[in-house]
């Protein structure tokens, strides 16, 4: 008796007419494909939450020195003695923020239902950028600038969690970001 | 042709073993077992780590735990296992004598040193660079070593099979077409190809800068070639677990596939898009197109979703049928209820082929939609995705084969039978409970490969909700019970091998009895439907999917907003 560990009895087996079942599935099957495929482009027309494409090749010499000029620029304190300033940039502006071993720096203060263009790099290995309650996740690399335009929509404090192995010291890669009314 | 002393045929499944053939596949099957149990020990180490009331391991040998966690289950059991259902797809379904036995033990040879090799380097402790050892970080230059030499072995166990394939034609073997569980191991042969060969594009220039030959490894370009081995590897996994579906639906059942064309059609798909999954770990990369990852993401419009999805309806369908043959022909599920659930080799095949389906196959679309993955990457959501699709998709469906190869190949009598009753139970509901509740703690943001969720010693402090901690805590539950059925599992396995009964050439098992109605049934299904239960339980599937992707379209539309 033919199954599927023999070969097939028929010899012309793709000749075989297609049982009902197995028509009215396939057919299902391909038309939800085709709508979670084209889920994706409606998104990027119609959806607000996408990704930009937009990055660039850079050093972290380079990163360091455009975050470090944001932070001299608008500081408004600091906090955690002195070693995290909390920077409160204009809407609409160029906000950096970096990511090391085993820090998320600075911390930023953000104003709800704003816009700003996020920069993210990292200095030394990778790591995730997790924000959280959000939980909006995004991956740093080392040489590269992502820049995505964030929207924030509720106020308060956020974390910024590692999620991307980065050593010893993972778990204590936490950052903070603050959204205002 | 070979004579009587170079093969033998058993005597209680008719079945042609080949004696280069049946020893490799001994020693194959061996080694995948010790390497499930090296790794498993690990993921218990892991798991207990990973409780928020037990966090058993200090930091850095958690981070050894999950290396050797990852490479021992993801690449050294799996790929063990399927050189010897290889060896079994070609040698014994076609009858013939294995193409060149001496490279093939070479072959087993390289890929035993090579895992050794980086098991050993991992447990140095300095070489905690997670499975996928992304670049700059840097492992001892052993652990690239070892994998690299595993993969020449694994690809001439590839070619062992191309051959015998070839020796099978010209030696006229078989009639006509290879069967359909041949073409399913010749699909999952050629995506091991094309993985290895991924992995030796990107192993051999990290190993050069590992001794410090080449100065730089770009960290995205790594990635996207890394991943042509990781997330490949596991498509071997499908395409060989889908295979023993259908042997098992043959072999249980004497299922006859509903139509070959339709299943040899799916795993043409599987072959023709199934690898381009790499790119669901780039999905929020800097420097890649939203064009790009939209196109690799859906394997190309989800071509081979929809090959799983064919999959997945035609070996429950071809059982309904051959149940329904046989006079289980009541109702929708007549067939279904009265299927044997106290055979392991039957139980954990279904139990493998529906919680791959709902737990791992829905979750892994979802989380690879460009957009929704956003709210998904890194998260412990990952791997509550993978455990459904390894530990439960594949690992079942491979301790399932083990309970038919036991007296087969082995020709031992399984020790333990009640217990081996409830294995694939235990296993795969504890395994189902470790995923879902990984897939929510993640929904809540708690991160995968992560030490301490409580952040201690952080400078800034960040907490997440008391529910979080509750779900990694029924993981942890989840786990404890899966580690039983583990156990149970190589204890069962080893123990049959070593102490079962010897199956006697004389010993015939009974013939299943033919049930009284099957002479006289000339027609069966619903509605022109040869298979309604299933086209029932395919519509079950559907719903759910579609319910769950818009769900997690709707939760991504509530966080902020991103352009």
């Amino acid at each position: 008796m033919g199954s599927a560990i023999t070969p097939p009895e028929e010899r012309v087996w793709w000749k075989h007419p297609l049982d009902r079942v197995e028509g009215t599935w396939i057919v299902l099957a391909l038309l939800w494909s085709l709508i979670m495929f084209f889920m994706m482009p409606f998104w990027h027309v119609y959806g607000k939450q996408n990704l930009s494409n937009e990055a660039y090749r850079i050093s972290p010499q380079k990163f360091q020195a455009k975050a470090q000029a944001m932070v001299d620029q608008y500081t408004v304190r600091t906090e955690v003695d002195g070693q995290y300033p909390v920077v409160r940039p204009p809407a609409g502006s160029d906000v950096y923020l970096i990511a090391r071993l085993w820090q998320w720096w600075p911390i930023l203060e953000l104003e709800k239902d704003q816009t700003y263009r996020l920069h993210l790099s990292s200095m030394d290995w990778q790591h995730g950028f997790s924000l959280q309650p959000s939980n909006i996740n995004i991956q740093v690399h080392p040489g590269y600038e992502i820049v995505t335009s964030v929207t924030p929509n509720r106020s308060g404090e956020y974390g910024i969690v590692c999620n991307e192995f980065c050593g010893i010291g993972h778990h204590t890669m936490v950052g903070k970001l603050y959204v205002t009314e | 042709m070979a004579n009587s002393a170079q093969h033998r045929i058993c005597p209680s499944s008719g079945l042609y073993f080949d004696r280069n053939a049946e020893w490799l596949m001994k020693a194959n099957a061996v080694a995948a077992v010790v390497f499930l149990l090296i790794g498993g020990i690990y993921g218990l180490l892991v798991a207990l780590t990973r409780w928020p009331a037990v966090h058993l391991l200090p930091a850095d040998f958690f981070y050894e735990a999950l290396t050797a966690h990852g490479t021992g289950i993801l690449i050294f059991w799996v790929i063990f296992f399927e050189i010897a259902i290889l060896y079994f797809a070609s040698s014994t379904l076609l009858k013939v004598r294995l193409a060149t036995p001496r490279w093939a033990w070479l072959g087993f040879a390289l890929m035993l040193i090579g895992a050794l090799t980086t098991q050993l380097v991992i447990m140095r402790g300095r070489s905690n660079v997670m499975f996928t050892s992304y670049v700059p970080m840097q492992a001892e230059p052993g652990f690239y070593l070892g994998l690299i030499v595993f993969a020449v072995g694994a690809l001439i166990g590839c070619f062992v099979f191309l051959g015998t394939l070839v020796v099978a034609r010209a030696e006229r073997t078989y009639e006509g077409s290879v069967p359909l569980v041949t073409f399913g191991a010749l699909t999952a042969c050629i995506i091991a190809v094309f993985t290895i060969a991924s992995g030796a594009i990107i192993l051999i220039p990290t190993f050069l800068w590992s001794i410090g030959y080449i100065s730089y490894i770009d960290p995205l370009m790594y990635k996207l070639i890394w991943w042509g081995l990781g997330h490949s590897s596991q498509q071997i996994n499908v395409a060989a677990h889908v295979s023993v579906w259908y042997a098992i639906a043959a072999i249980v059942f004497g299922a006859k596939p509903m139509s070959e064309k339709v299943s040899r059609m799916a795993f043409l798909l599987y072959i023709l898009f199934l690898q381009l999954a790499s790119a669901h770990h780039l999905m929020v990369e800097p420097g890649i197109s939203s064009e790009w990852k939209i196109f690799n993401t859906s394997y190309a419009m989800y071509l081979a979703v929809m090959a799983s999805m064919i999959h997945g309806l035609t070996v429950p369908g071809s059982i309904e049928v051959a149940q329904r043959k046989k006079g289980f022909n009541k109702g929708l599920f007549e067939w279904l209820r009265k299927a044997p659930w106290g055979n392991p080799v039957f139980s954990g095949m279904f139990l493998s082929l529906i919680i791959f389906g709902f737990l791992g196959g829905i979750s892994g679309v979802v989380m690879g939609v460009e957009q929704i993955n956003l709210i998904i990457h890194n998260t412990i959501y990952v791997p509550g995705h993978f455990h459904a699709t390894v530990a439960v998709g594949t690992t079942l469906a491979f301790m399932a084969l083990t309970y038919f190869l036991i007296p087969t190949l082995f020709r031992r009598q399984l020790i333990l039978p009640t217990l081996a009753k409830w294995q694939p139970y235990i296993f795969g509901i504890g395994m189902s409970i470790l995923a879902l509740f990984m897939m929510a703690a993640g929904t809540l943001g708690v991160s995968r490969r992560h030490w301490d969720m409580a952040f201690s010693g952080s400078a800034l402090p960040y907490e997440y909700p008391g529910t979080a901690y509750l779900m990694m805590g029924i993981v942890g539950i989840g786990a404890m019970i899966a580690v039983v059925g583990g156990a149970a599992y190589i204890l069962i396995t080893v123990g049959s091998i070593l102490f079962g009964k010897r199956v006697g050439e004389a010993e015939k098992r009974p013939a299943p009895a033919a049930p009284a109605a099957a002479a006289t049934l000339t027609s069966y299904g619903a509605a022109g439907f040869a298979a309604p239960g299933t086209f029932a339980l395919a519509l079950v599937f559907l719903v759910s999917f579609v319910a769950y992707y818009f769900v997690n379209w709707k939760y991504l539309a509530s966080v902020w907003g991103l352009s």
